[in-house]
């Protein structure tokens, strides 16, 4: 059956990844052409005002935001109409000495502490073992493994809600206590695991398809165990590819929000602000405080871009030692 | 490292699980292959399976043995009329929203992957660094941001807020660069123009032919994430009839939350929106080239 990532596709674009924009076609392809074509431009431009549209200016406008706060007018019990005046960086400070952000951030850290290792080294195993020779129901298992990431993550966790709920729970929630203080950061960590494992699963099998045949064979002939084949030349030779599924689990992680938003009706543990995106929803649309949420926003893209290229920076390290 | 990326031109599977085995089945990785499988697939089930219970009968019969006494339709009925409908409606908006979205960025991603691929021009490096830098930007953080300022225009709550902030993703455009460059060869585009072709028509009658593999990922990417989307209709929408989905079911758990007597309306709601697109998906399976997205993160 045709698998996810199936090759007939040209192999060049994949390769081309690691060092972007050295792999670029040598120049002399662009010979003398009929003048200056506007084409390109033209592709470019919606792309480019979408861009700024969308991403560029909420960013910028989400700074100037963080900069300002509200003033109360004059008038009689401060009636007059209320304007923006430069705040400095007090949202930021209110925002910084806050115990609830650092302790949301804490709590996002815990479930990401469980969650992602999970979700690696679940993946990995599950790739290692569909590239087994003679493992059988392949095709089943991949395809029921990938089945998941068909279900939005909203859907997950009411499905899994209705798995963690004592009244309904199939999986002993009478007994076990789902939604207790240590048990929702375990809960919540599932349903991000169970949402993700396939699909990365699929990125690291394609990853170990794409190893050249020979290396196995000739360690097979040496006499090397399956199991010696998987751990001792697959899992090295995938390590880029895992560094890059820690990746995105780390910053899927960052982004909690979906799962504890849904669970939280079932969940007395789950307050308004268990994560620090719950946090700037919560200011920004419970409490009205769209400055201050302003700034926890900025903080946040600032702390999720730092974490990536941190992970990324890491992973490279290692990738590049496994392979020297 | 580069084999990480490097799909070759693979043995035809069948060549798995050869007959040349010295040994029997391996049973360890296929009994793991079965645990792993369990777990992702009985949740479902279990929906499934709930969905043909009653209210009652779902707090008071074993959870995987379904009920055959009609509950299943009593509760597809209560689903589709609840609220006047309105489960129909919001089922709709998704699919308008992950098909308009989804078709419309792949368009915008596209053009601006092939002409970044495959021209030089005043910008163009800086147009693309620009895109490799927002790649890193996290699009979820974005939405809180995107409902203030769409706010302060009036922008709001329609149809627009929530696809205009989706229609441009720097990742995509990444992916259609990088595959632009290798899937559509200079001597080809050389060609059609020495034959008087219009840049124009080279873009059309074989630029975006040779990249349809990509632009098919990206728009199933698109699709899913767009369909998937929670944070984004949640902040810029307050008009339960353009729900999504997503919001739908979640609106619908709220004001259930505590009340038992309308879990199996919820019920029905998660299995009647997992099963269609989960079909979909796994028709489509071959179509997606996982190998792109695992080539083209690697910046």
């Amino acid at each position: 059956m045709a698998v996810i990532g199936d090759s007939t596709a040209p192999p060049a674009p994949a390769r081309s990844g690691r060092r972007a924009p050295a792999a670029t076609p040598p120049r002399t392809g662009r010979r003398p052409r009929r003048g200056p074509t506007l084409l390109p431009v033209l592709l470019v431009t919606p792309a480019v005002v979408l861009l700024l549209l969308f991403t560029v200016a909420p960013g910028v406008y989400a700074v100037v935001l963080s900069f300002l706060q509200l003033k109360v007018g004059g008038g009689l019990l401060g009636g007059g109409a209320p304007t923006e005046v430069f705040a400095g960086f007090a949202n930021y400070v209110s925002t910084l000495v806050d115990p609830e952000f650092w302790a949301g951030l804490g709590r996002m850290l815990i479930v990401a502490v469980i969650g992602v290792p999970l979700t690696i080294v679940l993946a990995t195993t599950f790739a290692l073992c569909l590239d087994v020779k003679r493992a059988r129901l392949v095709g089943v298992t991949r395809l029921a493994i990938f089945l998941p990431y068909a279900v939005p993550g909203v859907v997950a966790s009411l499905l899994w809600g209705f798995m963690y709920l004592p009244a309904t729970s199939p999986i002993g929630g009478k007994v076990i206590d789902y939604f207790g203080s240590t048990g929702i950061f375990f809960s919540v960590a599932n349903v991000a695991v169970w949402g993700v494992v396939g699909f990365n699963m699929v990125i690291l099998y394609t990853a170990v398809r794409s190893l050249p045949k020979d290396l196995f064979e000739a360690a097979e002939l040496d006499g090397a165990t399956e199991l010696q084949i998987a751990l001792r030349i697959k899992l090295p030779l995938i390590a880029p590819a895992i560094t890059m599924v820690a990746l995105f689990s780390v910053i899927g992680a960052l982004q909690l929000f979906n799962e504890p938003t849904t669970l939280k009706p079932l969940a007395n543990a789950i307050s308004s602000t268990w994560v620090p995106l719950m946090r700037v929803y919560t200011d920004a649309f419970v409490n009205n405080s769209i400055y201050e949420g302003a700034a926890t926003s900025f903080i946040l893209i600032v702390m999720t871009v730092g974490a990536t290229v941190l992970v990324n920076v890491i992973g490279r390290r290692i990738a590049r030692r496994e392979t020297r | 490292m580069t084999t990480l990326t490097a799909p070759r031109p693979t043995a035809p599977r069948t060549g798995r699980a050869p007959l040349s085995s010295r040994t029997g089945v391996r049973i360890v990785p296929t009994l793991i292959l079965i645990v792993g499988a369990l777990y992702c697939v009985l949740p479902v089930l279990w929906i499934v399976i709930a969905s043909t219970k009653t209210n009652d009968q779902l707090f008071s019969t074993p959870p995987f043995v379904p009920s055959f006494t009609g509950g299943f339709w009593t509760n597809l009925q209560a689903l589709f009329t609840y609220n006047g409908g309105i489960f129909g409606r919001w089922a709709l908006n998704s699919v308008i929203y992950a098909i308009g979205g989804g078709v419309l960025s792949t368009v915008v991603a596209g053009a601006a992957g092939y002409a970044l691929g495959k021209y030089r021009f005043a910008g163009s490096k800086w147009i693309f660094r620009l895109i490799v830098a927002a790649v890193l930007l996290p699009q979820i953080m974005l939405a809180i941001p995107q409902f203030l300022l769409m706010a302060k225009f009036g922008m709001t709550n329609n149809y627009a807020s929530v696809i205009l902030p989706q229609l441009v993703s720097p990742f995509a455009i990444y992916l259609c660069k990088i595959y632009a460059e290798a899937s559509v060869p200079d001597e080809i585009m050389e060609a059609a123009r020495i034959d008087g072709g219009s840049e124009w028509r080279i873009f059309w009658s074989v630029g975006s032919r040779l990249m349809m593999p990509a632009l098919v990922t990206v728009f199933l990417l698109q699709f899913i994430g767009i369909w998937n989307n929670f944070l984004l209709p949640f902040v810029m929408l307050n008009n339960d009839q353009l729900y999504p989905l997503t919001l739908g079911l979640y609106g619908l758990m709220i004001i259930t939350g505590g009340q038992a007597a309308q879990y199996s309306i919820v019920i029905a709601g998660v299995l009647v929106s997992i099963v269609p697109l989960a079909i979909l998906f796994l028709s489509l399976q071959r179509y997606w080239k996982i190998d792109l997205i695992s080539g083209g993160v690697k910046l």
